[in-house]
């Protein structure tokens, strides 16, 4: 399993459109076979994986926006699990 | 109502010059939007347009007795065009996805095509099998694989799945005859898909226009909600009770959803009857009965054999075409 650095840029892969759905209330990840529904964390972290941001940016940014949980194990855990799945792609190795 | 894919097949979307504007209103709508197209005609200025427009995906097919299949084997032109017209989608961000349809006269040459398809980088690979409706089905007997080439083909398939395993996905689809169980069409009649032709009428399936005595609601006339809960024709071979036996009590119903609809009125005449694929169907003698009509077809020499020689594949052209619709 990947462990990424905090300086490490992800973005949502090609493969897969990230998008709001309202008629879910979720956001979900569009592809071409189908739709993966995300639970509230996801969404929120998948969101800020803009191809712009660092981890360590996107931790700090959910981190301020949710200041009662300890959040930056669950989000790098995550991350990996969507690195997996293929659903985000490393954009800038360093 | 929650719909979040449209696809534009055809026919040849690409002959619409709005199409541009119907993906730029998808996106805009919130659906990830799906080109399926032969490419020909895909050059770098309208791929740039649909990309700004938001195209999400694109596939390229291969159809079945299609020019640019039939000269793969020759290699020539049409066929360089699609190949670069798969690397340039490629450059604009897509995946390269080829779909390439199979049948007896080129079944035996899937490894050149996987090869062809690793070559120019595609990520994901689709050989399926001709599905035996209108014009296929009329030339069933030269394009039926036989039994050797099937697992032949499979062999083939599965050495290549484990070349290129994490580079390049390959699909593999055996024709439906060979199975004992038929395809979940559709995953069900009206369950998931509905098909607007390009005159408005709303559809289960591409194929389902054929079947007579069903009225297909118009989009210009109802709404896309009420064609979908209300009408008579979405809700004819929905769910579960319209089934006769041997599917009305058959466990794998849930599964199969009975086969198709379409392939059960073509073959038996009735498409409420158990799709004749499946081998507890009472028809499922017509089934193989063709198999072994196309398997002495192949054996009499009508069928794979060394490009150049015997008569040359019946193509789809326009001529050809108002025969199979008249
Ligand atoms: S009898 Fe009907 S439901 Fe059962 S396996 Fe055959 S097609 Fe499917």
């Amino acid at each position: 399993m990947a462990v990424f650095d905090p300086d490490t840029i992800l973005a949502i892969s090609n493969k897969f459109r990230l998008q709001w759905e309202a008629a879910q209330q979720a956001y979900v990840l569009l592809y071409a076979e189908g739709m993966i529904k995300l639970n509230v964390s996801a969404g929120e972290v998948l969101k800020r994986l803009d191809g712009q941001r660092t981890l360590a940016a996107v931790i700090e940014d959910l981190q301020r926006q949710f200041p009662n949980a300890a959040l930056e194990d669950d989000v790098r855990e995550f991350v990996n699990i969507a690195h997996d799945h293929g659903w985000i792609i490393v954009k800038q190795p360093t | 109502m929650g719909a979040v894919q449209l696809g534009f097949s055809g026919g040849e979307p690409l002959l619409r010059r709005d199409l541009e504007d119907l993906v730029a209103e998808a996106r805009h709508l919130g659906y990830y939007t799906n080109l399926i197209t032969s490419a020909a005609g895909l050059g770098e200025p309208r791929l740039k347009a649909l990309k700004e427009a938001g195209l999400d995906h694109i596939q390229i097919s291969f159809q079945a007795g299609s020019q640019a299949l039939n000269d793969f084997m020759a290699g020539t032109r049409i066929f360089e065009h699609k190949l670069a017209a798969a690397r340039l989608v490629k450059q604009y961000g897509y995946d390269i996805v080829l779909n390439f349809v199979v049948y007896r006269d080129n079944i035996d040459q899937i490894g050149q095509m996987l090869d062809m398809a690793g070559e120019v980088g595609a990520d994901y690979v689709e050989l399926a099998n001709v599905q035996y409706y209108g014009w296929a089905l009329l030339n069933r007997d030269r394009l039926l694989p036989t039994r050797e080439q099937l697992s032949r083909a499979e062999a083939i398939a599965h050495q290549y799945q484990e070349r290129w395993k994490g580079r390049m996905r390959i699909l593999y689809v055996i024709p439906d005859y060979y199975e004992e169980r038929p395809k979940a069409c559709m995953s069900g009649w009206g369950s998931i898909f509905l098909t607007v032709a390009p005159d408005g009428v709303a559809l289960p399936c591409q194929a389902a226009r054929q079947l007579p005595g069903i009225e297909f609601p118009n989009v210009r006339d109802h709404s896309v909600e009420w064609i979908w809960n209300e009408s008579p024709a979405f809700n004819k071979f929905r769910g579960f009770d319209w089934m006769k036996e041997p599917c009305r009590s058959c466990p794998d119903r849930f599964k199969d959803y009975g086969g198709c609809r379409c392939q059960a009125y073509m073959l038996t005449g009735d498409a409420g009857n158990t799709d004749p694929v499946c081998s507890l169907s009472p028809r499922h003698d017509v089934i193989l009965s063709a198999i072994s009509s196309a398997n002495a077809a192949a054996e009499r020499g009508n069928g794979a054999r060394e490009p150049g020689q015997g008569e040359g594949p019946i193509f789809r052209n326009v001529r050809n075409s108002s025969k199979l619709s008249a």
